[in-house]
């Protein structure tokens, strides 16, 4: 499948900060990105580059095969934005926003309100549609700046942290939406702090830091990278504790006592990697050995753990975001 | 599967047809942000009441005494109060191109396939609409305190769009300002600030030959004067045909040096 995003050592300097230091992207025609990374790590320089907001210093980038620097008229026809404020005319209503929005996709008169009174309903704002977008509450306003975005029917669209600040309510009705319409066949270039968001709704995901990749896949495959997956057994009587543990460095070496809280032992950690067979084979030898389980959980490696591991440092969403930094530097 | 991209043509034909289309929509976005906002509009419609009254009854006494004997001060200050009113109301594009800018709606309309110079334009359209509503509200209380016009139906015309033009010119400045600070707090300052001294050290309120040395030769140069004098000779007579030729003249210069910078300052911002 031909990319619809294509991106090539993108940099970007605003006075001391290099904001972007040579960003590759390659986004297949479809599908959903995630560019994850902390503030300031240049995620949404990238999109305003690739938005044709921002022209960078060096390197290339190509929207639906449209160079973005020579061709940017055409790449502004296949390209939805929504940033990380609601980009949305607070003297108009809901329904004059849409309308406005389709007629600048050059939409015809008729076009631009149908499309505009369906995305109204899909996006349940139709009971708001006729009120001034400044009555609307936080959630409102992304879901209408949501559907100016895809009025046009954009074939690629760049979300920017999309639910920064949203209530978790309305953050799902934004991954629903952003679900559906994926499925209508839109490549989608989505930008977040939330490690969770990333994993829910990318294909892929590339994280960022210091306007540089610094890795790229699948969840699960970033997962894979810091461990796999573990089996923790928590034992009924802490008692058992150094009879189990012996017991289970028989079948698997690495077998480690967790502490909790208060440095007491009562869990241990059964490292599994590929090996699902383990679990079984870690169960049963503590039932023959009338050693008795409390509680038996399989851990997934976390984008969180991920993130320490490929970095050292925790992706801690912080309430500053992203564009405020650039605005501070330029 | 794949969603067609809308088909839209780059022909210059079609480029051109879409910089009329866009600017209407946009000059329909500003127009409505007029009447979404009757606050606004009620206290820019108050403003220049109360400059007509406040100088037709405070300084007309005083003012009135060094006019040419048989003027009476109400004739000479509308068509003063009518230029420092369109200048006024030449700086609302400073606040809204701020405003746009600051909460991210530029960054919209800077990523959509519409035409880029439909934003300024539309700016521009909605605001002569507007700059003729001021002329002609301001017309309508003088003729409350008891201003008529001398001249001819065409002469009065010609007064309201000198009027009209002057506003307009004023318009590139302003957006200029406005795309050029970092917030609206500022825009509000700086778009409104430089029209005082502009507005008052001219013909608009006192005769020029009152005012001292050095300032006197300010106020004849300023295009405020040269307006106001022009329209002055429209209505009140006797027609100043150099007056009206050179506000033209000063119209168009304005225009021909702030319209491009404007634009310029839009397509780096």
């Amino acid at each position: 499948m031909p990319d619809a995003v294509v991106a090539e050592g993108l940099k970007k300097r605003f006075g001391e900060t290099q904001a972007l230091d040579g960003v590759h992207l390659s986004v297949p025609e479809g599908s959903i990105r995630g560019l994850l990374g902390p503030n300031g790590s240049g995620k949404t320089t990238t999109v305003r580059v690739l938005a044709t907001l921002l022209r960078p210093d060096s390197g290339t980038a190509k929207i639906a095969g449209y160079d973005v620097m020579k061709d940017s008229d055409r790449v502004r026809a296949a390209i939805g934005l929504s940033g990380q404020f609601s980009a949305t005319d607070g003297n108009l209503t809901g329904r004059e926003n849409l309308r406005m929005v389709g007629r600048l996709y050059q939409l015809g008169r008729a076009e631009a309100k149908r499309r505009a009174d369906e995305l109204l309903e899909r996006l349940e704002l139709e009971y708001a549609a006729d009120r001034p977008a400044r009555t609307y509450s936080g959630g409102m306003n992304r879901r209408l700046d949501l559907a100016a975005a895809i009025i046009g029917r954009a074939p690629v669209l760049f979300l920017d942290e999309p639910t920064t600040g949203l209530d978790p309510v309305s953050r799902r009705q934004i991954w629903e939406l952003v679900r559906s319409l994926v499925d209508e066949g839109t490549t989608l270039l989505l930008t977040t702090q939330y490690l969770e968001e990333a994993d829910q709704l990318a294909d892929e995901i590339t994280v960022i830091d210091h306007g540089r990749v610094i890795a790229e896949g699948t969840a699960n495959e970033l997962k894979s990278r810091v461990g796999g997956n573990a089996l923790e057994l928590r034992l009924c009587d802490p008692a058992t504790h150094d009879e189990a543990l012996r017991i289970l460095t028989t079948i698997a070496p690495d077998a480690r006592a967790i502490l909790d809280d208060r440095d007491v032992t009562g869990t241990i950690e059964v490292p599994l990697g590929e090996d699902t067979e383990l679990i079984a084979a870690a169960i049963h030898s503590l039932h023959e050995h009338q050693v008795a389980i409390e509680d038996v959980n399989v851990r997934r490696p976390s984008l969180d753990d991920v993130f320490l591991t490929l970095t050292g440092r925790k992706a801690e969403p912080d309430a500053t975001p992203d564009e405020q930094e650039e605005e501070a530097i330029r | 599967m794949s969603v067609a991209a809308p088909a839209i043509s780059f022909s210059p034909g079609a480029k051109l047809r879409r910089a009329f289309a866009d600017s209407g929509v946009m000059a329909w976005r500003y127009l409505m942000h007029y009447i979404r906002q009757p606050d606004l509009l009620f206290f820019s419609t108050v403003q220049p009441i109360m400059f007509v009254l406040l100088f037709n009854y405070v300084f007309g006494g005083a003012i009135g005494q060094s006019l040419v004997p048989g003027v009476d001060y109400a004739d000479f200050l509308i068509p003063g109060i009518l230029i420092q009113t369109v200048a006024f109301a030449s700086s609302t594009p400073a606040v809204s191109m701020a405003k746009d800018k600051q909460e991210g709606i530029a960054d919209r309309f800077r990523s959509l396939p519409m035409a880029r110079s439909a934003v300024l334009s539309g700016r521009v359209l909605a605001d002569t609409v507007y700059m003729a509503y001021t002329v002609l509200l301001l017309i309508l209380i003088g003729f409350v305190i008891g201003f008529r016009f001398q001249g001819s139906f065409g002469e009065a015309a010609l007064g309201f769009l000198l009027a009209v033009l002057f506003g307009v010119a004023l318009l590139w400045i302003s957006i200029l300002i406005g795309l050029s600070v970092k917030n609206v707090e500022t825009a509000q300052l700086a778009g409104f600030i430089w029209l005082f001294p502009l507005t008052f050290a001219s013909s608009a309120f006192v005769p020029v030959e009152t005012l001292p040395e050095g300032l006197r030769q300010f106020a004849e140069w300023n295009p405020v004067t040269i307006f106001v004098d022009a329209v002055r000779g429209l209505w009140l007579g006797p027609v100043d045909y150099q007056d009206i030729w050179l506000s033209i003249a000063w119209a168009v210069a304005l225009t021909v040096i702030f319209a491009p910078l404007g634009v310029w300052k839009y397509r780096r911002a």
